[in-house]
């Protein structure tokens, strides 16, 4: 133990994880990637949600090995969960069999605390986090806030090093997430926490400008960090504060910044659009979207963090409405702000039938694998294509979750569009009764 | 009321080679039994102590006892088995792949057509021992119990949350630990309401292999299910009744001591986040979680079970997850091979066990008499579902009927059926009627209860808002059934039938044969034809049987039931 402070605790050199695919290439959800995490400090996982943040997390925690890459924990090789490493779930992940006691006592059993040591450690921590007087409730009979401060005094009881969070705050609504984000920060300043270093993923920007005091802006397919930035202020912070707002809409406009296109090898890029991951947003929303664009106070152009605030999204809901629109000529994104197109103007102002042909038109400049579809049920005698075809083939480019997704979204716009129909029982797409009359 | 897949129903499709693989294995296995039994089968067992049964109501108190100790001795071996053999099915890929087919295999097996093996098995182990017998006896019970709880245990393990996994290693819970602070409690709920449902059944059984006589070979040992066989024999129809009475508060204070309170109980551990409003407590609960004598002897235990849980025995737990490691190509290559092999040895040992005795000409009459007993399990069916899903729904939509229905119909199905086959018997003599029609009803009395109750829990959870559509469109008549009540009970509806229709299959060996004093009355069917093998000692043709009638219930299993209950849950439910 007479190594000098400065060692970090965690080191990650390289990092790289990924699914072997035996048809084609790998899939891969974090590239080299590197982190190091000092004592004395709170550093925020920023990013999108299948950017591989939760991933990187893991990896730090012990519970996943990565495809490659070095990983140390305090200068030694991480080999499973360590001892001086706790996490906080985004879904509390509490025992509900359990009471509030039961569930904080059991990191400490599990590392063979005696009993008199561990009620009193249970007991320290339940009052710090403000839990005193719950002792015996079970998790089912408390709020959504009082649980995940169950999930808190649970990882700070057994005095970790480091404390893991996983979107720790998500689940929980505005009110109640802040409240536990000042109370964690109070502690936190008053050292009063037993730990020496935070880790927090996050998707919420606000959050991340909030609490830590170095940010990694995590960009999506596949997973890096596009980004470092140190929070140079100090705590408390003020939401309001114009160099904290100019900070989020930074932020902001780097998230939406597009990627630098890669120079794809031959074999990955699909000369039919099979190789593009779509989110399954409603129409609906695009519409609503759309109109509330096109009509004041914006205009035609928003700004996306007061958009967000005024729609009560978060950017994780937003931006995927956002870049769905872009994609289909809709509006364009733009650092920072949502600018709607002529398109997207035009689709504002329509009515329901002319909606549905701009929609149509839109889906089949862009989306190949819609027109795909058509085509192929064009080419059938029967007027049907089994949809499990689509599914394998968007699968060598991708996941099976983006694979499925993706599918979700081409069918619920297909449809809107009156491009297709589906079965869901059959797993087919079809034709309209009228439109096969049409074709015969 | 809660309300769980019937584990034949939830496993996931599996590829029919290890189907067939399973079934070798486990027709390997019962041979096999027969083999080690029939060594010894020449020495004289029959010269076991064949304690005499009073039929003095007196006595029915103490046999009442003796026949629920062995339903608690099978409860007990029941959980050990569950306990072991859903964790190496679910923590293993390699033993899961065999092991699950194998007890998908063994719960589609008639239980009663097992008792010939193991009759002969249990008495060649201990010759000349009651304790042969009593361990034949627990042995049938335990198979009436074991299989769908351990399924459903092993389907809790493998639906474990996954945040609760990962919290459990991130914590650096042992595998110890592990089981019983995450595995045990998450899979309780459907574990206890699994057990009660294989406790109910099993008192059918509890009185059926009490009293067995395989060939030359009979024991009786002291307990309700010999009394009657007994009352059978003397033509004693005041005793029946007296073991009716018996068999009735029996169930009562099983009911009320005992499955009440632990379904109830188990309701802590059912995995939700929110709150839920429920049902009142049951007194026999109230009782132990309000006096203070009980409270003490409960903490006392469950402090000794919280010191045995927190023991950090240092089995290896698999903290780190891999996903790019792949399971060694040669392990797999050595372990199919051995699966392969073994069942390729057990095919040669039942050919060799079969056809030495038996020809091509039994498999027909076989599959003959099952096709009768199919026909008779449909039939039944249909007119079961007439007859108890519209009073099942009409029972649902009143709630206050339903709470003094519903946990009587729970009640009746636990209810061993076989004790009222006399009455039935008796008649069929008296009015000289044909035992092909008239003794079928006898396979469905105990579980038709499964359809009504099943579609009472239907009924009464078809949600409010929908009825007020359906009130507010003037929905009625035909249209009501058609589009409305029968697809929202339809889930339920499954349940109850499969299990009802299992269950008849069961009870087709003990139904298509009764007997009252010297007349005996027969059925043409598979029951009746794997029951005479059995009294006739002709074990090759009893195996025949029970391959032949598991058969039968794993296809009607696969083709109907299944696909029903997947295009049911499928279609019925919104999202």
């Amino acid at each position: 133990m007479d190594q000098p402070i400065t060692q970090p605790l965690v080191t990650i050199r390289n990092c790289r994880q990924a699914y072997h695919k035996e048809a084609s290439a790998d899939l891969v959800v974090l590239d080299n990637v590197d982190l190091t995490l000092n004592e004395g400090e709170i550093v925020a996982l920023l990013g999108r949600s299948g950017s591989g943040k939760s991933t990187l997390l893991r990896i730090v925690s012990g519970l996943l090995k990565p495809t490659s890459g070095e990983v140390k924990w305090r200068g030694k090789d991480l080999k499973g969960p360590a001892e001086g490493v706790a996490m906080v779930f985004q879904s509390f992940a509490l025992f509900p069999w359990l009471t509030v006691q039961e569930n904080v006592q059991l990191g400490l059993e599990a590392l063979g605390v005696g009993r008199d040591d561990r009620e009193e450690r249970s007991e320290e921590a339940i009052d710090l986090i403000g839990l005193g007087g719950y002792d015996t409730a079970y998790p089912k009979e408390l709020s959504g806030g009082m649980r995940q401060r169950v999930g808190l005094a649970r990882a700070l009881v057994v005095h970790p090093d480091l404390l893991l969070m996983d979107e720790p705050f998500s689940a929980l609504d505005v009110l109640t997430a802040e409240t536990l984000r000042t109370d964690l920060i109070d502690l936190w300043m008053e050292s009063k926490l037993p730990v020496k270093s935070i880790l927090i993923v996050t998707h919420n920007i606000e959050e991340a400008v909030l609490m830590a005091d170095r940010i990694l802006v995590f960009s999506s397919n596949p997973g890096r960090v596009a980004h470092e930035l140190k929070v140079p202020f100090p705590h408390p912070r003020n939401r309001y504060d114009p160099a904290f707002r100019q900070m989020v809409d930074d932020i902001y406009g780097i998230m939406t910044r597009r990627a630098p296109k890669e120079v794809q090898a031959p074999a990955a890029a699909a000369p039919t659009g099979f190789a593009t991951p779509l989110y399954p947003v409603s129409t609906n929303l695009m519409a609503g979207l759309m109109e509330t664009l096109s009509g004041p106070p914006y205009h035609g152009r928003a700004d996306l963090p007061a958009l967000a605030a005024s729609l009560q999204f978060e950017v994780d809901e937003l931006l995927p409405l956002g870049e769905t629109l872009q994609l289909l000529g809709f509006a364009v994104l733009e650092e920072g702000d949502l600018l709607l197109t002529e398109m997207g103007r035009k689709f504002a102002d329509a009515e329901t039938d002319d909606r549905k042909e701009l929609f149509g038109d839109a889906l089949r400049a862009h989306v190949p694998l819609i027109t795909a579809i058509r085509a192929v049920i064009d080419q059938r005698s029967n007027h049907r294509a089994s949809a499990v075809r689509f599914r394998d083939e968007l699968e060598d480019h991708m996941s099976p979750e983006y694979a499925e997704e993706t599918l979700r979204a081409v069918i619920s716009w297909g449809r809107y569009a009156e491009i297709f129909e589906y079965d869901e029982e059959a797993q087919q797409f079809g034709l309209e009764e009228e439109d096969e009359d049409e074709d015969e | 009321m809660s309300n769980y897949t019937p584990t034949a129903l939830a496993g996931r499709r599996l590829p029919n080679r290890w189907d067939g693989a399973a079934l070798l294995l486990v027709m390997g296995l019962l041979i096999a039994l027969v083999g080690v039994g029939r060594g010894t089968i020449a020495t004289p067992i029959a010269s076991i102590q064949n304690t005499a049964i009073h039929l003095s109501p007196m006595w029915l108190p103490y046999y009442a006892l003796r026949s629920t100790a062995r339903m608690f001795a099978a409860l007990a071996f029941s959980l050990l088995f569950t306990f072991t053999y859903a964790t190496l099915a679910a923590k293993s890929r390699r033993a899961g792949m065999v092991l699950i087919p194998i007890l998908d295999i063994l719960q589609s097996v008639p239980i009663l057509g097992f008792l010939t093996f193991t009759t002969v098995f249990f008495l060649g182990l201990f010759p000349g021992k009651v304790l042969g017998a009593e361990l034949a006896s627990v042995f049938v019970i335990f198979t009436s119990q074991a299989w769908n709880m351990a399924f459903s245990f092993y389907q809790s393990l493998t639906t474990l949350p996954a945040d609760l996994q990962e919290a459990s290693r991130s914590f650096r819970l042992s595998a110890w630990q592990k089981f019983w602070r995450l595995d045990v409690p998450f899979a309780m709920p459907g574990l206890v309401w699994n057990t009660m449902l294989s406790m109910s059944g099993g008192w059918f059984f509890v009185v059926a292999s009490e009293a067995v006589t395989v060939g030359n070979t009979n024991f009786t040992l002291p307990g309700i299910g010999s009394y009657v066989a007994t009352a059978l024999q003397q033509e004693n129809l005041k005793a029946i009744f007296y073991a009716i009475i018996a068999m009735l508060v029996v169930i009562l204070l099983y009911d009320q001591l005992l499955f009440r309170p632990l379904v109830a109980w188990s309701g802590k551990f059912r995995f939700e986040t929110t709150a839920t409003i429920a049902g009142p407590e049951p007194w026999m609960l109230k009782l132990l979680r309000r006096t203070a004598l009980f409270q003490d002897i409960g903490d006392v235990l469950s402090e000794w079970m919280r010191a045995l849980t927190r023991l950090r025995l240092a089995l290896p737990a698999k903290r780190q997850i891999d996903e790019n490691a792949a399971p060694s190509k040669l392990v797999d290559t050595i372990w199919f091979t051995l699966i392969t092999l073994t069942a390729a040895f057990a095919a040669w040992k039942i050919w060799l066990f079969i056809s030495s005795t038996l020809h091509w000409s039994d498999l027909g009459t076989a599959l003959l008499m099952g096709f009768y007993t199919l026909l008779r399990v449909i039939v039944l069916m249909i007119i079961a579902s007439i007859i108890w899903v519209p009073i099942g729904v009409w029972i649902g939509l009143r709630p206050k009927t339903t709470r003094i229905v519903q946990p009587v119909a729970q009640f009746l199905a636990a209810f061993p059926a076989n004790l009222l086959f006399p009455p039935v018997v008796l008649l069929i003599v008296y009015f000289h009627v044909s035992p092909d029609i008239w003794l079928t009803p006898l396979m469905l009395i105990g579980t038709q209860w499964y359809v009504l109750f099943n579609v009472i829990a239907g009924a009464a959870a078809f949600p409010g808002d929908m009825k007020e559509a359906v009130a507010n469109f003037h929905i009625k008549g035909w249209l009501w059934w058609r589009k409305v009540m029968i697809p929202g009970i339809l889930p339920y509806f499954i349940t109850g039938a499969l299990t009802a229709s299992g269950g008849a299959w069961n009870a087709s060996i003990v139904a298509e044969v009764a007997s009252w004093g010297s007349h005996t009355l027969t059925a043409h069917g598979l029951g009746a034809y794997i029951a005479q093998a059995t009294a006739a000692g002709n074990t090759p043709r009893v195996v025949l049987g029970v391959v032949v009638m598991s058969a039968f219930v794993i296809i009607v299993n696969r083709i109907l039931w299944r696909p029903l209950f997947a295009y049911a849950t499928r279609r019925t439910t919104l999202g």
